[in-house]
């Protein structure tokens, strides 16, 4: 411990800026070394796989005969492009995404900026607002599932007797169904993006707001015209992450169909894309078409971060 | 050790600053009050019902007005659930994963982000780069040929299949450099090469020290996120053998099932995490909130 406090006063004298070390340091030999380990094993078990999962989606392939798979080229791309299913579920994962991230993340922006103040009980408001990032995909779907029950699940129950209102049919329709595969990821993940946005908050300079008060900007003016221009980078990062686990959405869907099987409900409702590949490699034993599944949807994640990289930079260069 | 008693540290320190500024315009009113006490009832509702449905029978739960309280069938539903799936199995398996992935990632990833963060070699800003755009890609791209090169060295159905996949990650190589960059000044590392200190000793005297505290917290991140993994478990296991995840899956998917036995079952085995979560939570609240400055 003293050698630690120690240290950390030495660092903080010598942490003056001095002339730019251009110097080759010893050591730089051993950097391959600390490196390795983790290029070895992402290399074989990440790396690897991506590229020859490309290599399968060009095969017909089928998981009692993987060695004996012959070469179809393109087929199994034309084949998932031809098919209703594809589109259903491509479909289902952009309307499933909307739902899940919209509201969570102008839910998570609003909270972050109620916790920005100074209040009593601030890590306990934190840790509760955790809570449900802390719980598995898996309990948290499984414990949805019964809320959203059609007959005895309390949110009917809450709409029926004390609203009433009529019953939702949460697993046979398709809206309905949808919102609620949307509200399991939107209680997981909303508390941990307002963690994200306030911590961006309060690195924003104080003196800003300071100003802004001088000049009798309302708080919510303040907010519109300090915090969200401050919080631009966290915003696109927030908005890049929940891009990406929206399109590979899959433990939820799976999960909130009654037996368990990926078909999204008894009409597909809510079959996202990775249920999709799920079903055609597992269930349906046609691992070249699962492959090729899985390669349309990183296409698809590079071009939906790219088209909302490019959104939030043009809004950012147009309001300069 | 250093972790414990270093963050609150620096967390009197950041409120201290805070409050003491006057430049920070808005102190809590009683409506924050009110609202974020609505948000933690919405955040935690879920999993306090969980206990109410845990600890009724299922006839209980069907009445009319259904119960807000917690009851006393918990054990019995308990018993029953435990017939139904391998839910001790499942958590003994989930914490040598969980404890396996997490050595292992906390010394990889920090023996590689002090690389990229202090040690200048060729290729670094490629192989740095390259790491972070992997982020991108989604896990449904390696499954198929994990799980082949998986049965093809026996390891299918076994707990080596869910550990050497998740050993390391990009994000926490990543989130090591973001710290260490930060935390220990070049001048400190000149300091020890300058003295005659090989690498390896300027890592574990200089570096390691230093980097505890964000050690500590991808040690309990990547705790939780591999207690959490379902997507990879579920298709390298069987669920004679599971995760506690892939437990959960057979009881809530398996035959009868029934409201009550499936909720004790799922908040046994959430339950643990859920009180050490609440325990360390404070300290993964700092790591979210720093890694996303950093980042």
């Amino acid at each position: 411990m003293t050698l630690t406090h120690a240290r950390r006063t030495a660092v903080r004298v010598s942490a003056t800026p001095t002339a730019k070390r251009r110097r080759r340091r010893p050591g730089s030999r051993a950097a391959y070394a600390y490196v390795a380990p983790f290029f070895l094993i992402f290399a074989a078990f990440a790396v690897y796989p991506w590229l020859d999962t490309a290599w399968v989606s060009l095969h017909d392939t089928r998981l009692t005969t993987y060695n004996h798979s012959h070469w179809v080229g393109f087929a199994n791309y034309r084949n998932l492009f031809g098919h209703k299913f594809f589109w259903n579920a491509l479909k289902n994962t952009f309307t499933i995404g909307i739902i899940s991230t919209v509201p969570q993340l102008l839910m998570a922006l609003g909270i972050a900026h109620l916790l920005n103040t100074r209040m009593r009980g601030r890590t306990f408001f934190r840790v509760a607002l955790l809570m449900p990032y802390a719980t598995s995909l898996a309990a948290a779907t499984v414990i949805f599932v019964e809320l959203f029950g059609v007959d005895f699940g309390l949110i009917n129950w809450v709409l029926h007797h004390v609203l009433h209102l009529g019953k939702i049919d949460w697993q046979g329709s398709k809206w309905p169904s949808q919102i609620a595969v949307s509200t399991i990821v939107t209680w997981r993940w909303t508390g941990y993006n307002a963690l994200i946005y306030l911590a961006g908050m309060q690195a924003i300079d104080e003196t800003l707001y300071e100003a802004a008060a001088i000049d009798g900007a309302s708080r919510w003016r303040q907010f519109l015209h300090v915090t969200i221009p401050g919080l631009r980078p966290t915003i696109l990062f927030t908005i890049v992450v929940s891009t990406i686990g929206a399109s590979q959405l899959f433990g939820e869907p799976l999960l909130y169909d009654p037996l368990g099987q990926p078909s999204g409900g008894t009409s597909g409702y809510y079959q996202t894309l990775g249920v999709l590949m799920y079903q055609q490699g597992w269930t349906n034993d046609r691992l070249g078409l699962a492959a090729a599944t899985a390669w349309t949807m990183f296409v698809i994640i590079v071009l939906a971060v790219a088209l909302n990289t490019y959104l939030v930079r043009r809004r950012d260069r147009a309001s300069r | 050790m250093t972790a414990t008693l270093d963050r609150p540290q620096q967390e009197s320190s950041r409120r201290r600053k805070r409050n003491s500024s006057p430049g920070k315009p808005f102190a809590a009113g009683p409506s924050t009050y009110i609202i974020a006490s609505l948000i933690t009832l919405v955040s935690v509702f879920p999993l306090y019902y969980t206990i109410v449905m845990a600890s009724h029978t299922n006839s209980e739960m069907a009445a009319k007005v259904p119960p807000f309280l917690p009851n006393g069938s918990f054990f019995t539903n308990l018993k029953a659930a435990l017939k139904l799936a391998p839910l001790n199995k499942g958590m003994f398996n989930s914490l040598i994963v969980s404890g396996t992935v997490t050595i292992g990632t906390v010394a990889f990833c920090t023996l590689g982000g002090f690389a990229f963060a202090k040690l200048r070699f060729r290729g670094s800003a490629f192989l740095l780069g390259f790491c972070v755009l992997t982020m991108m890609v989604p896990m449904q791209m390696g499954i198929i040929p994990l799980y082949m090169m998986m049965a093809k060295l026996g390891l299918a159905n076994h707990l080596q299949a869910v550990v050497l996949p998740t050993l390391v990650t990009a994000f926490g190589v990543f989130f090591m450099r973001q710290y260490i960059s930060s935390a220990v000044p070049d001048e400190l590392i000149e300091a020890g090469f300058v003295d005659g200190a090989s690498s390896f000793r300027v890592f574990f005297s200089i570096v390691l020290p230093a980097a505890r505290p964000a050690m500590a917290v991808l040690g309990m991140l990547t705790f939780l996120t591999t207690w959490n993994d379902f997507f990879w478990p579920i298709i390298a296991l069987s669920t004679q053998n599971p995760t506690v995840q892939v437990a959960f899956q057979s009881l809530a998917t398996g035959y009868a099932p029934q409201q009550s036995i499936i909720m004790a079952g799922t908040l046994y085995g959430t339950l643990p995490v859920l009180i050490v979560f609440a325990l360390l939570g404070r300290h993964i609240v700092g790591g979210i909130m720093q890694g996303a400055v950093k980042g």
